[in-house]
């Protein structure tokens, strides 16, 4: 009974915060999205329709930015691992230790550069006349502009390090002597990492998987600074909060399903128990 | 050993320059911007000047942002870490039902999308609150912060606590020690170093953060991030924004080095 008491006295507060603040307010969010807005008045008045639902099925402008959105993140996604995987080959598997040690603080410094810095700093290198035109227009390339491109490179940017790191762990945790059977068995490298390395690592990357997804669902600034017209989720919930307060807490509800189908689908494999 | 032809090598050496350029060659484009003596951020830079920098050092409106950055940031790490050890200490021994909900109601605001952390907040703020006459006004920021600080905190002391054995505590109580002396005198400096380096993670991670922050913020208070995403929204962005992202980009070397320190310490 003394235990519970003490439990209960260390539960109170935290619970009290959490609950009465945050879910209160998740709650409240989910409510208003059945709730009512006058179209003449834009008063919001507290009732029960669908309607703010339908709505994002039916219009389709909001079914293709739902769609734009969960196609940026799976890309963003994507990206990460075809960056991450070399990347950790690289530093577990070929650097000297002292060039490892340098890579592993490399990786992980732009993560502490501040969100909007870098979202600024893409902005600076993709601009019209900035710096990637400038120096590869001799070459005949020309930049991505600010479009959909630019933004799936700039959340790659912001998340990356998510990624990279639980990956490049899980390759320098991979036993040596799992190479060398491979390449004894007449693997050749490639198919070494195909068959060996990534079946082993897939947990972490499930892992790092999980961040840069459900990161990227919900970010709206990179889409607006250097996504050009491009909408995301996130920006419709932002224009909507303040104008048509139940269609944002409809639209709001939109990436929570899509991060929990992602986490449902990728729970089978077990990786989730391992973060 | 990974046996790679030369090729190979240099191929994946090549990618590992390739990433790197892709991380530093733009936050280098943001530190000589801030030098650029031009209004707007084009390459090649034609002139130099410390104009920005000097009119940043002056700049009232950033001296309030800053000022508004600390004082949020504080705000939320205080509550942070008392919560958050809180919850650390009622899942270190104890195991309830429930102990799986109130990891995961930890977790949840940063796990969220910060535009739905900010708009439920915003939501509450405005529609149930307001309406009955609370204004939350400055401080919405600061409970707003706090809820996603918490995680920084749980998760470092937590896995302290795990690795500590609770003999030394039972000790100390056979000693005579009353529970407040055991716990200033026995526990805490025990998990001190986690305490510390949750704190910091916390308040970085509060003085990073925008999204929420736009939907929490009372109408004229900018945070230093808020006063940063104003100006990007600007058509003709003065380069003043540049020096302040060159300031931070320096500043984000102080937590990794404080980490660094403390995870040599913790050896």
């Amino acid at each position: 009974m003394k235990r519970r008491l003490r439990l209960a006295s260390l539960l109170a507060l935290p619970m009290a915060w959490l609950i009465g603040i945050y879910i209160l307010s998740l709650v409240m969010l989910l409510v208003t999205a059945f709730w009512v807005t006058d179209p003449f008045t834009s008063k919001v008045t507290p009732g029960f329709t669908l309607r703010n639902f339908e709505q994002l099925v039916v219009n389709p402008a909001y079914l293709s930015t739902a769609l734009r959105t969960l196609g940026i993140a799976l890309a963003v996604t994507a990206l990460c691992i075809l960056v991450s995987v070399p990347l950790g080959i690289f530093m577990a598997k070929i650097a000297p230790a002292w060039l490892r040690a340098v890579l592993a603080v490399a990786i992980t410094l732009p993560l502490w550069a501040g969100y909007l810095v870098k979202i600024l700093a893409m902005r600076i290198t993709f601009t019209e006349d900035g710096f990637f035109n400038a120096v590869l227009s001799p070459l005949g390339i020309s930049g991505p502009g600010f479009g959909i491109v630019t933004v799936v490179l700039t959340l790659t940017y912001l998340w990356l390090p998510y990624m990279s790191v639980p990956v490049y762990t899980a390759i320098r945790q991979l036993p040596s002597h799992l190479f060398d059977a491979s390449a004894d068995l007449g693997a050749g490298a490639w198919r070494t990492i195909r068959t060996v390395v990534l079946p082993l690592i897939r947990p972490a990357i499930i892992a790092g998987s999980v961040f840069t997804f459900s990161l990227s669902l919900g970010d709206y600034l990179a889409a607006r600074f250097v996504g050009g017209s491009t909408q995301m989720i996130g920006s419709v919930i932002a224009s909507n909060i303040n104008l048509n307060p139940p269609i944002a807490a409809a639209f709001s509800i939109v990436p929570i399903v899509f991060v929990v189908v992602y986490l449902v689908s990728v729970q089978r494999t077990g990786a989730l128990q391992r973060m | 050993m990974l046996r790679l032809s030369l090729g190979a090598k240099a191929a994946l050496g090549a990618i590992v320059v390739a990433v790197l350029a892709f991380m530093y060659v733009p936050l280098l484009l943001v530190v000589l911007n801030s030098f650029n003596a031009a209004r707007i951020a084009s390459w090649p830079i034609r002139g130099f000047s410390l104009e920005w920098w000097g009119r940043a050092f002056t700049s009232e409106p950033i001296h309030a942002a800053v000022g508004n950055s600390i004082v949020v940031g504080l705000g939320a790490t205080t509550v942070a870490l008392v919560l958050g050890t809180l919850v650390a200490f009622a899942l270190r021994r104890h195991s309830f039902f429930g102990t799986q909900t109130v990891s995961l109601l930890v977790v949840l605001p940063i796990a969220l999308p910060g535009v739905v952390t900010g708009v439920a907040l915003n939501n509450t703020y405005n529609q149930l609150l307001e309406p009955i006459g609370i204004h939350v006004g400055y401080f919405g920021m600061i409970v707003a912060h706090g809820t996603f600080c918490i995680v920084m905190v749980f998760n470092n002391v937590l896995a302290r606590l795990r690795r500590l054995s609770p003999s030394v505590e039972e000790a100390a109580a056979d000693l005579g020690a009353t529970p407040w002396q055991t716990f200033r005198m026995v526990t805490f400096p025990q998990f001190r170093g986690a305490f510390v380096a949750g704190g910091v993670l916390a308040f970085a991670l509060s003085f990073d953060e925008v999204v929420v922050t736009i939907f929490t913020a009372p109408p004229g208070v900018d945070t230093l991030p808020l006063w940063i995403m104003n100006q990007m929204a600007r058509p003709n962005e003065a380069s003043v924004v540049n020096v302040v992202a060159t300031v931070m980009i320096v500043l984000s070397l102080v937590p990794v080095w404080i980490s660094q320190r403390l995870a040599r310490d913790a050896d």
